[in-house]
């Protein structure tokens, strides 16, 4: 008798869900809350930030003094995961760059994001200027889903009644900092809007739910909240959803494949479990997939039977196409008006206070779509890297004397210097629209497997001269800014031959698009309600069915189409028709 | 509550892995077996990836010690705090090149260059030398665009020392109130204080 074998669960679930972060979790919740059976899979350890988080340690408490060494945001940042995880590459082709970053966890990559919160506008789901195709969907069809997210979950914001911008139903924001008052005098001479932050932390109380705290402003969003006073999907979803009865959670789950009855329907989901490495089946009435953009079309393609022979859900070919991450670029620099400021606690929240929605007009620029500005600085809590600029910037403004001196040093003279530049850094990215192309995709290596015999994706991307052009105004507009804000610009001046500091597709990891919705079959994966044109029960609800992204951050998106999903699941079982 | 019962209380986040590291002493060379607990919000490579880390020494004695008076020249003690040695700066830099191996190589190689150039010069290694000879060859490579140009190998030595000191240093508690961080406390943000609106202009300017 062979050791090998596959453990099958006899339980039968309304719904199987893959992936715990905002889409899976979303669903999740929605289903278990209206009274479904639900199995939640995660390919991650269990993480609740109430026990896990890293919130409120000092420097001191990390040996590497919160260097990225083991993790890309730092040793106190909430992810498990990063660009590059032991044992489950990827591969590139034709040069392609691109980076693929993937959290393990309850929550997924919930769990350390900027919790910048924006609402896709009307433009965004229907361009105006014809270069990319529409959504099947209005942004009247997802206002009362955003609407409802945003009383849910918490949101803080100013209604401004920018068109493309839509408002939400905002908590009060936080105050701005001195730099963020620097900012907003400079970026109005340089004609560029700033308005107040818009992000998932509660900045008020929310009546009846007792299970979260509002923010009590330590800055420390990314290292994840003791008290719930932001939104991850470990603290606001699942974990709720847990506490219905409803809801079956098991962590550690890498889902293989999606496996399907002679008829093409799904009928449930194999996965390895990463700490016995046995292999696991387990069945349900519906699949959700919500694994995350590139992992759920990995799991798509990577299902092949006779119904589904190029994939599931993949008749059209387009799984794993129009691949989009949004454009970044940086700007840094000091202002030597705040030398040797006052010292008080302007930790803040750990989100955005201050932003720039987009405020151009494209019809009198040599690139479409746009982006949004988000700023950084003060007097943050050090760590690895701290006062690292200090012996440069030292030599770029007078001494206490008046004086201008060498820069470097050593000794009393540069430790007071520490002291007199502390607190003076500001910082600009631009985050923006990239255009979702048929040819910027992700497939099936057909020679490369993970640890767990999982083939894995392969990557091809290319920025084009719209995303190139549009990171070129942001450089110029960064420094526009800093040059009416009276600062000194620190970083490295971008040029043609390193695309104006265009970062790589995949680091701003807002990457969407691979299974994209639609209501020619031909054309897209999924029908307006995220559910495969090709298998009436399965739904995909992570970034995956996005057509194309605005210069949004994706999160508040994936929670609305998520709810949507869910409730019209809800609906069409009430109908039996699923 | 007993370690058993908190652990219960943690819940699912807490299992109590233990995982036994080896590490070699080189005064006894005897095996000395350490147990490792699963720490909240770690994931359990980090945690044993630390304990390799701390339990691996990286520079000599001779190499500390210089890298100790460095330190203490780069950040002396002052009337506001005491030094980086005072701030266990020196035991941060031993950790941090075993972390990020790719310190290990500039820095040997850059104490050795210093210890030839000050043998050169004063037929003494660096700690051997006078307070005053010492400080002769730093102010030779502490001014990146001042230093001559056979001295570039020094000056990207003691960049890279300033840097790690630094870091050290204000991450360090005496660093940290030094540099006068006073948040990492749960609190309120009333806003920018009245008083520092006026000294900047800024009362008028509204977001």
């Amino acid at each position: 008798m062979s050791d090998f074998q596959i453990k099958k669960s006899p339980t039968v679930y309304d719904a199987i869900v893959v992936g715990s972060g905002a889409g899976g979790g979303m669903a999740a919740y929605v289903l278990a809350n209206a009274g479904q059976k639900v199995l939640l899979l995660e390919a991650g350890q269990y993480f609740d930030p109430r026990t896990d988080a890293h919130q409120l340690k000092w420097p001191w408490e990390s040996p590497r003094r919160g260097a990225s060494t083991t993790r890309p945001f730092g040793d106190f940042d909430a992810s498990y995961g990063g660009w590059e995880l032991e044992g489950e590459p990827y591969t590139k082709k034709d040069k392609t760059e691109f980076d693929w970053f993937r959290s393990r966890m309850l929550g997924g990559r919930t769990n350390h994001w900027g919790r910048i919160s924006l609402r896709m506008g009307p433009e965004d789901f229907k361009p105006t200027d014809g270069l990319t195709d529409d959504w099947p969907i209005t942004y009247d069809d997802i206002k009362p889903f955003y609407d409802k997210v945003d009383r849910m979950i918490g949101i803080y914001g100013t209604v401004e009644g920018i068109r493309n911008e839509p408002d939400g139903i905002f908590m009060p924001p936080p105050k701005p900092r001195l730099h963020e008052l620097f900012i907003k005098k400079g970026a109005e001479k340089a004609g560029v809007k700033v308005i107040p932050g818009r992000g998932a932390v509660m900045t008020e109380a929310i009546k009846g739910n007792n299970d979260r705290a509002p923010c009590f402003y330590c800055g420390q969003c990314n290292r994840g909240c003791k008290v719930y006073g932001d939104f991850s999907a470990s603290s606001c979803l699942v974990i709720p959803a847990v506490n219905t009865g409803n809801l079956t959670v098991i962590t550690d789950a890498m889902v293989r494949e999606v496996i399907t009855n002679k008829d093409g329907s799904a009928k449930g989901v194999s996965y390895v479990n990463r700490k016995d490495l046995q292999e696991y089946q387990v069945t349900g009435k519906l699949i959700i997939l919500g694994a995350s953009a590139c992992e759920s079309a990995r799991i798509l393609l990577n299902s092949k039977s006779s119904a589904h022979p190029n994939g599931l859900a993949n008749s059209s070919g387009v799984v794993g196409k129009y691949l989009h991450d949004s454009t970044g670029a940086n700007v840094s620099g000091f202002l030597p008006q705040l030398l040797d400021r006052k010292k008080y606690n302007e930790d803040g929240l750990g989100s955005i206070h201050i932003y720039s929605p987009w405020w151009l007009d494209n019809k009198k620029l040599d690139f479409p779509r746009g982006y949004h500005i988000e700023y950084s600085g003060g007097m943050r809590m050090p760590s690895y890297g701290f006062g690292g600029g200090v012996a440069t910037m030292n030599g770029m403004v007078p001494d206490r004397n008046g004086k201008m001196k060498d820069e470097g040093g050593y000794g009393a003279s540069l430790k007071d210097d520490y002291r007199r530049l502390y607190g003076t850094g500001v910082g600009m990215a631009g985050r923006g629209t990239a255009i979702a192309r048929e040819d910027n995709y992700c497939e099936i290596d057909p020679n490369v497997v993970d640890k767990y015999g999982i083939p894995v994706l392969r990557f091809h991307y290319k920025w084009a001269k719209e995303e190139i052009l549009q990171a070129k105004h942001m450089q110029e507009t960064f420094l526009s800014i800093m040059k009416e804000m009276g600062a000194i610009v620190t970083s490295k001046i971008e040029g043609p031959e390193t695309n104006y500091g265009l970062l790589a597709p995949g680091k701003i990891i807002h990457e969407v698009g691979t299974i994209r919705m639609g209501d020619d079959p031909s054309k897209s994966a999924l029908n307006k309600y995220c559910q495969a044109h090709d298998c009436k029960n399965l739904f995909v609800v992570d970034a995956g069915p996005f057509v194309q992204q605005g210069d949004k951050n994706a999160t508040w998106t994936i929670l609305a189409l998520a709810m949507r999903t869910a409730e019209y699941i809800l609906s069409e079982k009430k109908k039996q028709n699923i | 509550m007993n370690r058993r019962d908190s652990i219960k209380a943690l819940g699912l986040t807490a299992l109590s892995t233990t995982v036994l590291v080896a590490a070699c002493k080189p005064s006894g060379e005897k095996e000395e077996v350490v147990a490792i607990e699963k720490e909240a919000g770690r994931e359990q490579w980090e945690t044993d990836r630390d304990a390799k880390l701390k339990a691996e020494t990286f520079f000599t004695k001779h190499e500390m010690a210089t890298i100790t008076i460095l330190a203490d020249i780069i950040i002396p003690k002052d009337g506001v705090s005491g030094s980086a040695s005072d701030a266990k700066v020196p035991d941060f830099i031993e950790f941090i090149v075993k972390d990020m191996p790719e310190h290990q190589l500039p820095m040997r190689g850059g104490l050795k260059w210093l210890d030839l150039h000050c043998f050169n010069r004063y037929e003494k290694s660096f700690i051997e030398a006078s307070g005053t000879e010492q400080i002769s060859i730093i102010d030779e490579i502490a001014y990146p665009k001042k230093a001559k140009p056979e001295m570039q190998a020094g000056v990207a030595f003691f960049n890279k020392m300033r840097s790690l000191t630094a870091s050290g240093f204000y991450t360090s508690e005496m660093g940290v109130k030094d540099i006068g961080y006073v948040g990492n406390v749960p609190n309120q943000w009333p806003g920018i204080p009245d008083d520092v609106l006026k000294q900047y202009g800024m009362e008028g300017v509204k977001v």
